[in-house]
């Protein structure tokens, strides 16, 4: 029961919010999203103390029943989901007109339900279609802003995540005409085996095609940068802070099974070092806050796919902190980038500046976030890339390192130059200050407070991932 | 029966991914379709289509026999065919909003999202947000 409530509760607010409005309806979203925050500490307290949970619904036997399991990984990624979502909704509460408000909030509830069975679900076929909710959610929230710039971006995501989710349907397709089975314990029990398992090595590369698509890798990118910005910030915050990290997550439940095959380790690997390279990149060359912080995410990704690529339990405990951490940080950018444009009147760069006198609180919280994107101790993100890089050391991957230490330092060029361009130097026109609702700073504190402590104890979350059963480098 | 499909599912990822690489929006929206449909049949064709042997487990064995007609591609095929249906009724409707906006069908002219850096922004305003006073 404790695995299905974090995933009824979002969904069954989602149906409501269509008939509510007005103050009953940000009411009762915002109680339900702290009511799931509570929900995901239970389940995650229940795996800390008993172990995995499992749940069979209809109660048919392992492999042939459709399964929830959660453990320690997907108990964190719940918790952090519902986190990013409370916050997101108490920003939206203020944020957005009121006309399609019912429909945003069923959307977002829709897209926080979807994630959390997708961290959830334990056979292929079942996250498919969580995968399809999640692109069905996203794409509503997208056309609801109605501009040209929305229904443009909402079309360019449609036709790449479409043919990511075709390829993703004729895999697992494939791999059940192969193999018979879908289930994540039943498909790692085929791939040890001797007769069968070659079988999932190509059609697994084909899934790996699908998620990396979706992940936003290296020649497959493009459409992140170009459909992210068109969602209002506190939006960008959920769909930028969750819907990539998600993919990854999931790379990280199948590929100790399905692609544990050492060409793949190899080809993930040098992936991820163009895909970090490229995408700070493009971050330093933009000037637009959003699109900044959309290009970090592909370099993000790309550091995520490293350790990924290193597929050995220790890797996989460090890309699962750096995974932990990026979804936080990245969600309060977003949010801190939300604020910036309420601040100065503009997202571009280039049009704004004065907001350190001005706002010195937001100034603070956005130096923490910046300087844990980058990794400077002792924040949270240098932990997750101590922990990767020092097992890239271990299996001589010099090449490989070079590249995550440089991919650090032009994170912080393109970091300090939102610094000096937004906030030291003194605006060109004037300041627009609309008034900050006081909740919004509220609730970024306390988002900056998890990460600091992240940063500050790192040591019991890393625990835990290492008690994970990580086995030959994937969950499960 | 296998023959016969894979036949069939090679000219639908052909043509379909043809029909994607058009500039023409609409055309690249039926190429999805079509490919949708060519993903469909994969899935399907697992489920060895043609045998006569029926899906029942026998008694005191666990799992189906080797070339059993397996019932469970159906079922995906079916869950897959109502999203993919759905999907393609909204794309087709965004995809006419699209066009009525930007007054083009070609693909390759909606650029409003990936301008140069160094272009101006177009308006001072972003109009997604407008904030409740």
């Amino acid at each position: 029961m404790s695995l299905l409530m974090p995933f009824l509760l979002p969904i069954a607010t989602s149906l409501l919010s269509v008939f509510l409005k007005g103050r009953l309806l940000t009411g009762i979203n915002l109680f339900s999203s702290f009511a799931l925050l509570v929900l995901a500490m239970q389940l995650l307290f229940e795996v800390v103390l008993s172990g995995p949970q499992s749940l069979m619904f209809g109660d048919w036997p392992a492999p042939y029943g459709i399964e929830f399991y959660g453990d320690g990984l997907s108990a964190i990624m719940i918790m952090l989901i519902s986190l990013v979502s409370a916050v997101v909704m108490v920003f939206m509460a203020h944020w957005q007109r009121t006309a399609d408000k019912s429909a945003y909030f069923a959307l977002m509830q829709c897209l926080v339900a979807s994630a959390i069975a997708v961290s959830l679900a334990a056979d292929l076929f079942n996250l498919y279609v969580w995968f399809e909710l999640m692109l069905i959610a996203v794409l509503g929230l997208m056309v609801l802003g109605k501009g040209h710039q929305q229904t443009e971006a909402a079309l360019k995501y449609f036709a790449v995540s479409m043919v990511g989710t075709l390829i993703m349907l004729a895999a697992i397709g494939m791999i059940h005409g192969a193999v018979g089975h879908l289930n994540f314990s039943a498909l790692a029990e085929i791939a040890a085996s001797e007769e069968s398992g070659h079988h999932l090595s190509l059609y697994g590369g084909m899934l790996l095609l699908a998620l990396l698509l979706k992940i936003g890798a290296f020649p497959l990118f493009a459409w992140l940068p170009a459909s992210y910005h068109a969602l209002p910030a506190p939006l960008l915050a959920l769909v930028g802070g969750l819907l990539t990290k998600i993919s990854v997550y999931v790379l990280m439940r199948i590929s100790g099974q399905v692609l544990d095959y050492q060409l793949y380790h190899e080809a993930i690997g040098w992936l991820a070092v163009i895909t970090m390279l490229s995408g700070v990149l493009g971050a330093a060359y933009h000037w637009d806050l959003r699109r900044i912080l959309s290009f970090h995410i592909v370099s993000q990704v790309g550091f995520l796919l490293l350790g990924v690529a290193l597929a050995t339990p220790a890797g996989m405990t460090g890309t699962a902190f750096f995974l932990f951490h990026n979804i936080l940080v990245k969600a309060n950018l977003f949010l801190i980038a939300g604020l910036i444009w309420m601040t100065a009147g503009h997202y571009d760069l280039r049009k704004i500046g004065g907001l350190y006198p001005a706002r010195p609180l937001l100034s603070v919280i956005f130096l923490l976030s910046a300087l844990s994107l980058v990794g400077v101790p002792p924040t949270s993100g240098f932990w997750g890339k101590l922990l990767i890089i020092m097992e890239t050391l271990t299996q001589e991957k010099y090449l490989w390192a070079a590249a995550a230490l440089i991919t650090g330092m032009l994170t912080l060029y393109s970091m300090s130059k939102i610094w000096l361009e937004g906030f030291w130097k003194p605006h060109p026109d004037q300041l627009v200050s609309l008034a900050i609702p006081k909740s919004s700073y509220l609730v970024m504190l306390i988002m900056s407070l998890v990460i600091l402590m992240m940063g500050l104890m790192p040591g019991p979350l890393i625990d835990l991932l290492q008690q994970q059963q990580w086995q030959a480098g994937g969950a499960l | 029966m296998s023959l016969i499909l894979i036949v069939v599912i090679s000219i639908c990822v052909s043509s379909g991914i043809l029909l994607l690489l058009s500039r023409e929006v609409f055309r690249m929206i039926m190429g999805l379709a079509v490919l949708g449909t060519a993903a469909n049949l994969v899935v399907f064709t697992g489920g060895r289509p043609g045998s006569l042997v029926p899906a029942v487990i026998e008694q005191g064995s666990q799992a189906l026999m080797t070339d059993a007609a397996s019932p469970l591609p159906q079922a995906l095929v079916l869950t897959a065919i109502v999203i993919g249906f759905a999907l393609l009724c909204f794309a087709l409707i965004l995809a006419a909003a699209v066009v009525n906006q930007q007054d083009s069908s070609d693909v390759a002219s909606y650029r409003e999202n990936e301008p140069s850096a160094s272009a101006k922004a177009q308006s001072d305003k972003p109009m997604v947000m407008e904030i409740e006073s």
